[in-house]
């Protein structure tokens, strides 16, 4: 019972404003770094990572119109088509706000299997949408689904600890 | 979704599926409006222009670690080097004498055989800021836009070959596809035989395909091909690939000749852009179409997807 209710808290815990839009700048920061060869199969989506924690631990906050934005922030920077990354991102915010409550019953492992659903959503509405433009899939994209997934138990620590307070107010 | 929506309090505004379907259209409208014209490219120009310190400052690491590389070289190293670019130097010196002399004698051959001078090409430096980041793309940034009278359409080679084509100008940097970017094509000529073919890239690094040839066509394992400069685009004599794999199987019309990219497609720091390629004379415009011709053409735009 104690450890439902820390979990409770954990979704709980507070979120500033300034915090949020910092992770989302640093996952756009990620997506820039290089990748080459093999590894460009293999790489994580982190903008829709970051973004997908934010929508299932706090969906009143980033909701599908920040969501919107930031993919055709990314469309830019990644020189795709206006709109590509904004519709699968769109797609990918819903799921996240639709399943928010099912997902926070879950262990990490169990969060990871259903972030790695949403996420093969939001990569095939990416995929069909340039399958209609150019007329070609690059079936190994998909693997980064799969990375992407892998990261957010990682990922989910690391927010975690950084919004957890920094002192236990009781210890004073 | 059923409990939300009666116990809801407080208002939040429009419900998610609303949200969902708002900003799905919104999405679909602009990929549309940008896949089929180009009114979004100024627009795409301003974002770009915003978060161009941004980007730099992601590349800085990479580029820190190899300046330090660069920096801890060794001496020996050092006069090795030196040693090598000397003899080099010194061999295409004496090449370039010889070349020099071809040069006017060709000049003089050319203006009495009264043929147009070939177009003499100026070159531009670039610095590739970074690489594909998409697997559905063979695409580079390189560090010179608009600002430095870069067009989209301008070759880009290195030392050794055509390494693609610029194809999006941002004020302060330039899109490269590359040659070997899916559906990329370049009109190319076999240098052993002079025959004109178009290359195509596979979406594989290392991989171009010499489409459209038939059969018994006289293309071998180790020819160059160069480009033909038939476009306009491309400056002509430039080393594009060489034939690796001819595969002649009767039971197709044509052959299935893989070649590889002379040019360090996924190698180099710098290239170089050309620029100035003299623009052909316009095509002749065809007024009149034969009834057979213009049936053919109808058919071809129906059957395009």
């Amino acid at each position: 019972m104690s450890y439902e209710l820390a979990r409770d808290r954990e979704f709980m815990l507070p979120a500033s404003g300034v915090f949020i839009a910092l992770s989302l700048c640093v996952a756009v920061l990620l997506e820039w770094l290089p990748w080459h060869g093999w590894l460009l199969a293999l790489r994580p989506d982190f903008v829709a990572l970051v973004l997908l924690y934010w929508c299932t631990h706090k969906p009143h906050r980033v909701g599908i119109g920040i969501a919107w934005m930031l993919g055709i922030f990314v469309d830019v920077a990644d020189a795709s088509l206006f709109g590509q990354h904004a519709l699968a991102y769109t797609v990918l915010a819903f799921g996240g706000i639709v399943l928010h409550r099912r997902v926070q019953m879950f262990s990490l492992r169990e969060q990871a299997i259903h972030v790695f659903g949403l996420l093969l959503a939001s990569y095939v509405v990416y995929a069909v949408v340039h399958w209609q433009v150019r007329g070609y899939i690059a079936w190994e994209f998909f693997f980064g689904a799969l990375t992407s997934a892998l990261l957010w138990i990682p990922l989910t620590f690391l927010l975690q600890a950084l919004r957890r307070p920094r002192r236990d107010p009781n210890e004073l | 979704m059923e409990d939300t929506r009666t116990l809801r309090f407080f208002n939040r505004g429009p419900s998610s599926v609303a949200r969902l379907v708002f900003f799905s259209l919104l999405s679909l409208i602009l990929l549309f409006v940008d896949s089929r014209f180009n009114y979004l490219e100024s627009a795409r120009q301003v974002v770009a222009v915003i978060i161009y310190p941004f980007q730099r400052l992601t590349a800085l690491p990479g580029e820190a670690l190899s300046g330090l590389g660069s920096y801890f070289t060794l001496q020996r190293h050092l006069i090795a080097d030196n040693a090598a670019l000397h003899t080099q130097h010194d061999v295409d010196a004496s090449q370039l004498q010889q070349l020099q002399v071809m040069q006017v004698e060709n000049a003089q051959l050319r203006a009495l055989l009264d043929v147009k001078q070939r177009a003499e090409y100026t070159v531009q430096m670039a610095q590739i800021i970074y690489v594909e980041r998409d697997i559905f793309k063979r695409k580079l940034i390189l560090d010179k836009g608009a600002q430095n009278n870069i067009q989209s359409g301008q070759a880009v080679i290195d030392n050794t070959g055509v390494v693609g084509q610029v194809t999006r100008v941002y004020p302060l940097l330039s899109e490269v596809t590359l040659v070997t970017d899916k559906n990329n094509a370049v009109p190319v000529q076999v240098l052993r035989t002079g025959l004109r073919a178009v290359v195509f890239g596979s979406g594989n690094t290392s991989e171009l395909e010499l489409r459209y040839q038939p059969v018994n066509t006289d293309i071998e394992v180790g020819d160059e091909l160069v480009t033909s400069g038939m476009d306009g685009t491309y400056p002509n004599a430039l080393p594009v690939a060489k034939v690796v794999k001819v595969e002649r199987d009767p039971a197709y019309p044509f052959a299935h000749v893989v070649c590889e990219p002379l040019a360090g497609v996924d190698r180099h720091r710098t290239l170089l852009i050309v620029s100035s390629v003299i623009p052909l004379p316009e095509r002749p415009v065809v007024k009149e179409e034969s009834g057979e011709m213009a049936r053919f053409n109808k058919n071809m735009k129906r059957s395009k997807p």
